[in-house]
C-alpha cells in the first residue's frame, strides 16, 4: 500500500467517523438509563443500556399525537405535492412550448422562498380560513415547499422513459392516455416513489413552518421545539425526542441509497 | 409529439396541453407561495387596519434583540459556508480517487441528507453539553479537570462555534452532493491532458478542476447561504434565544409576543438579505462561458 493510499483511506475513515460518531452518541445517550445521564463523574460506556427513556417518551399523549400528525401531514403532503408536481414534470419532460423555460425558471426561483418567509403571512391568513392549526394546513404549506423540488425530480424521471415508446404505442393504436398510463407510468413508477420519499423526508423533518402554524396539533418536530423553548424539557426527552426524528429519516435514505445521489442532485441542480 | 395544425384557425389539438398540466402547479405556488410573500412584506409595513406604517420596522431596529440577530446570523453564515465548502470539497475529492470502498464513503458522507436542523441540534446538544460526551472525554483524559460549560451565555464565542460545528455537520452533505455531481462532469481527458503535461496534483486542482467546478460552487454558494440566513431549530436547541438569530426572532415575535407585524418585518428582512446574497454571488461569480 502506498503512502498516498494510507492518506486517501484515513482521511476517508476520519470523515466517516465525523459523519458516523455524533449519530451514535444520540442513540447511546437514548438509550443510557436516565440516572447515569446525570451522574458525574461520566462513565464513557454506561454499564447497561436500556429502553426506558425511550418508552418514557413514546408512553405521553402528546408524542403518540405528534407522531400521529406527522405521519398524517406526510401523506398528505406526499398525496397533494405528486398530484400537482407529476403533470407538470410531465409537461416539463415531454412537450415543447412556448413558456417553457419561464416555468422551468418560475419553478427553480420558488425553491429560493424558505418556509421563514412563508410561514408568518400564511398564518395570519390561515386564521382566517379557517386552516390555522389543522392538519391540512401545515400539509399545504409543506406542499408548497415540496412541490418544485416534486416536479423537477418527476420531469427527471419521465426524461429517462424513452418517448419513443410511447409513439410506438400510439402509432399500434393506443390514445394519448392508454400509452401513457399503459407504457410510462409502469416505467416511471419508481421514479415517483422516489419523489414521494423525498417528500416524506422533507416533511418529516419540516420545523418552522409546523411550529408557527400549530398549538394543538403539533407534528413531532413542532412540539421538540415547543417543548424545549417553552417548557425547558429534561436532556433525556430531548434525547429520546432526537432519536425519535433521525431513526426514520435514517432508515429510509438506507432504502433508496443508490438512488440518493440522483434524487438530491437533480434538486440542486 | 404533436399533431398537425387542422385548420389556419383553430388550435391545432395537443397546444394547450402543456399549460393544462403545468397550470394547477402554477396557480397552487401562486396561491401559497407568491401570495405570502407579498404578504408578509404587507404585513411589514401596515398596520391593523391596512394603512401604510414604518411603526413595526421601527419596533423591530429598536428591539434588543436585533443588531445581535442581524450580527450573529451573518457571523455563522460567514463562519459555516467556508468551512462546508472546504470540507464538501474534501469529501468530493476523495471519493474522485476512486478508491476501493468510495461507494460507502459517499454514502456516509451524505446520511446527514435526512437529518433535520432540530435532529441535527439535539444531536450535538448530547455531545456539547455541560455533561456531554465531550466533556465526559475531556475529563477522562485529563485534558479538564472540571467540565467546561460550551453552551452558556458566558462564551458566546463557543456558543456561536458550537452551532457553527452543528452546521458544519448537518449542512455539508448537500454541497457535497452539488459538487460530486459538479466533479462527474469534468473529462477524464483533462486531468490526462493535465498528467502529460507534467501539472501536479495541486496544480491540477488548481488550474483544472478549479475552473471547471465554478458553476457547481456557485450553486453551493447560493443553496447554503440562503439556508444559513433560516438558521432556526440548530440555534433554538443548542441556545435558546442566547443567540438570537433573524428566523429565530420571527418565531419569537410571532408565537410569544403574537405580533404578526413585527414577525413579518423580520420574514422580509431574511427574504431581502437572501435575494442580495444570490445577486452578489450571480454577479460575482459569473462564469466566463456558458457551460453546463
Amino acid at each position: 500500500m502506498t503512502l498516498r493510499r494510507l492518506a486517501v483511506y484515513a482521511a476517508a475513515l476520519l470523515l466517516s467517523a465525523w459523519v458516523l460518531v455524533p449519530i451514535l452518541l444520540i442513540a447511546l445517550a437514548a438509550t443510557t438509563p436516565r440516572e447515569h445521564l446525570y451522574r458525574w463523574p461520566r462513565p464513557l460506556l454506561p454499564e447497561r443500556l436500556s429502553l426506558e427513556t425511550l418508552a418514557f417518551f413514546v408512553r405521553q399523549e402528546a408524542v403518540l399525537a405528534a407522531l400521529g400528525n406527522s405521519l398524517g401531514v406526510a401523506g398528505l403532503t406526499i398525496a397533494l405535492a405528486t398530484l400537482l408536481g407529476a403533470p407538470a414534470g410531465y409537461a416539463l419532460a415531454r412537450h415543447r412550448f412556448r413558456g417553457r423555460e419561464a416555468l422551468q425558471l418560475g419553478i427553480l426561483a420558488t425553491k429560493m422562498f424558505p418556509a421563514t418567509v412563508l410561514a408568518v403571512p400564511l398564518a395570519v391568513a390561515f386564521l382566517r380560513w379557517g386552516l390555522y392549526d389543522t392538519l391540512l394546513g401545515v400539509a399545504l404549506v409543506h406542499t408548497a415547499l415540496s412541490v418544485p423540488f416534486v416536479t423537477l425530480i418527476i420531469a427527471s424521471v419521465f426524461r429517462g422513459v424513452p418517448a419513443e415508446l410511447e409513439e410506438a404505442a400510439m402509432s399500434l393504436g393506443a390514445s394519448r392516455v392508454a400509452a401513457f398510463v399503459r407504457v410510462t407510468l409502469p416505467m416511471a413508477l419508481p421514479g415517483l416513489a422516489a419523489a414521494a420519499i423525498f417528500t416524506f423526508i422533507l416533511s418529516w423533518n419540516e420545523v418552522f413552518a409546523a411550529t408557527l402554524l400549530t398549538v394543538d396539533h403539533r407534528t413531532l418536530p413542532a412540539l421538540l421545539v415547543h417543548s424545549v423553548v417553552a417548557e425547558g424539557a429534561p436532556l433525556h426527552y430531548r434525547y429520546a425526542g432526537g432519536l425519535f426524528l433521525v431513526v426514520p429519516a435514517l432508515v429510509i435514505i438506507f432504502v433508496i441509497r443508490r438512488y440518493l445521489l440522483t434524487l438530491w442532485g437533480v434538486t440542486v441542480r | 409529439m404533436r399533431e398537425q395544425p387542422d385548420g389556419p384557425r383553430r388550435l391545432p389539438p395537443g397546444v394547450l396541453t402543456p399549460y393544462l398540466l403545468a397550470l394547477p402547479a402554477v396557480a397552487y405556488l401562486a396561491v401559497f407561495v407568491l401570495y405570502p410573500m407579498l404578504q408578509a412584506v404587507r404585513l411589514g409595513v401596515t398596520d391593523a387596519q391596512g394603512a401604510w406604517t414604518l411603526e413595526h420596522v421601527r419596533r423591530m431596529v429598536a428591539d434588543l434583540h436585533f443588531w445581535p440577530a442581524v450580527r450573529y446570523t451573518l457571523w455563522i453564515t460567514a463562519l459555516a459556508v467556508p468551512l462546508q465548502l472546504a470540507l464538501a470539497l474534501c469529501i468530493a475529492l476523495l471519493v474522485n480517487t476512486r478508491f476501493p470502498g468510495h461507494t460507502v464513503f459517499l454514502y456516509v458522507c451524505a446520511i446527514p441528507l435526512a437529518v433535520s436542523d432540530l435532529a441535527a441540534g439535539l444531536i450535538w446538544l448530547s455531545l456539547l453539553t455541560e455533561r456531554g460526551y465531550l466533556n465526559a472525554v475531556l475529563v477522562q483524559w485529563g485534558v479538564l479537570r472540571i467540565p467546561f460549560n460550551f453552551l452558556s451565555y458566558e462564551h458566546p464565542a463557543w456558543l456561536v462555534g458550537a452551532i457553527v460545528t452543528t452546521e458544519v455537520w448537518r449542512a455539508t452533505a448537500i454541497v457535497m452532493v452539488v459538487l460530486v455531481a459538479g466533479l462527474q462532469l469534468v473529462p477524464r481527458d483533462y486531468l490526462e491532458t493535465a498528467a502529460v503535461f507534467g501539472a501536479s496534483r495541486w496544480q491540477t486542482l488548481r488550474h483544472v478542476l478549479l475552473p471547471l467546478l465554478r458553476p457547481s460552487l456557485q450553486t453551493a454558494l447560493i443553496i447554503r447561504t440562503v439556508l444559513a440566513l433560516q438558521l432556526f431549530a440548530t440555534v433554538v436547541t443548542l441556545s435558546g434565544r442566547l443567540v438570537p438569530v433573524l428566523a429565530g426572532e420571527t418565531y419569537f415575535w410571532y408565537s410569544l409576543y403574537r405580533n404578526p407585524h413585527v414577525a413579518s418585518a423580520y420574514a422580509t428582512l431574511v427574504l431581502l438579505l437572501s435575494a442580495l446574497f444570490t445577486w452578489v454571488y450571480l454577479r460575482t461569480l459569473r462564469p466566463e462561458w456558458e457551460g453546463a
